[in-house]
């Protein structure tokens, strides 16, 4: 009989354990902001490199770039509309992207190479403060876009159709962000789990299935978190006909 | 490595899933920032490169219809003038045909007219010198009858 590989060295598990740094007399997730920093580089370095010479015909990385922009534009302008949309197309575009690079690096990055003290690297995304993070800001952004295009207009959305809705719109800003945010931290963290669960107890091929689905999954996510938030924004500068 | 990495790790606490602390404003600042930096290198410039393009392209679409209009219209006026030309050019023709005909025809009754006129001469002249070589036999017969009478008498 061949015992477990438990002594392999990417078959452990590690929930809700934290790089603790001390920051000011606050603690923050070190490993968080690592994984996210090196997200950001990485984002940074392919903008960097794909906008360096720009040009009319396009060459290179820029057929990349201009490729996720016109997505992201036609994600924005479906959804918050022709007159809006380009106010917001840079936070939309950029929520998306920072998720989708921090669910991809946290699915393709063999972050067990490195080891850290306590915790362990993963998707920036997998972390409940990252979610809530981005979901704030999206319920800010959404309360900003309305108020500043409509100003104390903006409220009328809560009482229209009819005055009954009053109660709802007033819940629905509660779950809007608490939705948005434990969506993202569920999917991603359940999806690290169970290619970690898979490899723990069998290490070769079977978690490939799982590792494919769950590359899928972090797209996913990335567009209906995109998509939701400027859905939101659509939603608060949407003027009604009268 | 592990050092500057525990440097800031003091007493750790517990942990746990959901476990909120700092990490969450700073997050939030971190990804506002992010937004600033993407906006200024990305979004603003491929989007400005990529409308300047679209304006480009629906300008040359514009002029290279102005300028297919006028071919169009250029060709329209010069089939026109080519028409016209041929017209004029049949007309010409049939000018010239019937200016030839005319000549022709006028050459043909000239010379006929000449011919007639000389041959016309040309009897004349016959008749004059028939009647003129008729006189002359008419008046050698009589001398010549005259002659013979006169002899035949003065044999007698």
């Amino acid at each position: 009989m061949v015992p477990l590989p438990f002594s392999l060295p990417f078959a452990e598990l590690e929930v809700g354990q934290h790089l603790y740094w001390n920051i000011g007399g606050f603690q923050i997730h070190g490993q968080v902001f690592l994984s996210s920093w090196l997200v950001i580089g990485a984002l940074l370095a392919l903008v960097v490199a794909g906008t360096r010479k720009l040009e009319r015909d396009p060459r290179g990385v820029q057929n990349l770039l201009e490729f996720i922009w016109g997505y992201l534009r036609d994600l924005a302008r479906e959804q918050i509309g022709e007159k809006a949309y380009r106010d917001w197309l840079p936070f939309i575009g950029t929520l998306f992207l920072f998720i989708f690079v921090s669910n991809w690096g946290g699915a393709l990055v063999p972050w067990k190479l490195i080891h850290l003290p306590s915790g362990e690297l993963g998707a920036p995304t997998a972390d409940i403060n990252t979610t809530i993070a981005l979901a704030l800001l999206v319920s800010l952004a959404y309360f900003y876009a309305g108020l500043s295009r409509k100003g104390f207009r903006y409220f009328e959305y809560y009482v229209e159709p009819t005055p009954i809705m009053l109660p709802f719109k007033i819940v629905e800003d509660f779950t809007k962000p608490l939705s948005l945010s434990f969506r993202l931290f569920g999917n991603i963290l359940a999806d690290e789990l169970v290619v970690a669960v898979l490899a723990f107890l069998v290490p070769l091929v079977v978690p490939l299935p799982a590792m494919f689905l769950g590359l899928f999954t972090s797209a996913i996510q990335a567009l209906i978190f995109a998509t939701l938030a400027a859905y939101y924004i659509g939603e608060a500068v949407h003027e009604e006909q009268h | 490595m592990t050092s500057w990495l525990l440097l800031a790790a003091a007493g750790a606490p517990e942990g746990g899933l959901f476990d909120l602390d700092a990490t969450l404003p700073l997050m939030a600042v971190q990804v506002v920032l992010l937004t600033f930096i993407l906006n200024a290198l990305f979004f603003r410039p491929v989007g400005k490169t990529v409308e300047e393009r679209e304006s480009y392209i629906s300008t040359s679409r514009a002029e290279a219809k102005q300028q297919l209009a006028q071919t169009e219209r250029l060709e329209a006026d010069l089939r026109q003038q080519l028409r016209e030309a041929l017209q004029q050019a049949q007309a010409q023709i049939v000018a010239a045909e019937q200016e030839m005909d005319r000549l022709y025809r006028s050459a043909l009754a000239a010379a006929q007219a000449e011919a007639n006129g000389s041959r016309e001469a040309a009897r004349r002249e016959i008749d004059t010198q028939r009647k003129l070589a008729e006189d002359t036999l008419n008046g050698e017969a009589d001398r010549l009858g005259d002659l013979i009478v006169t002899r035949l008498l003065a044999a007698q």
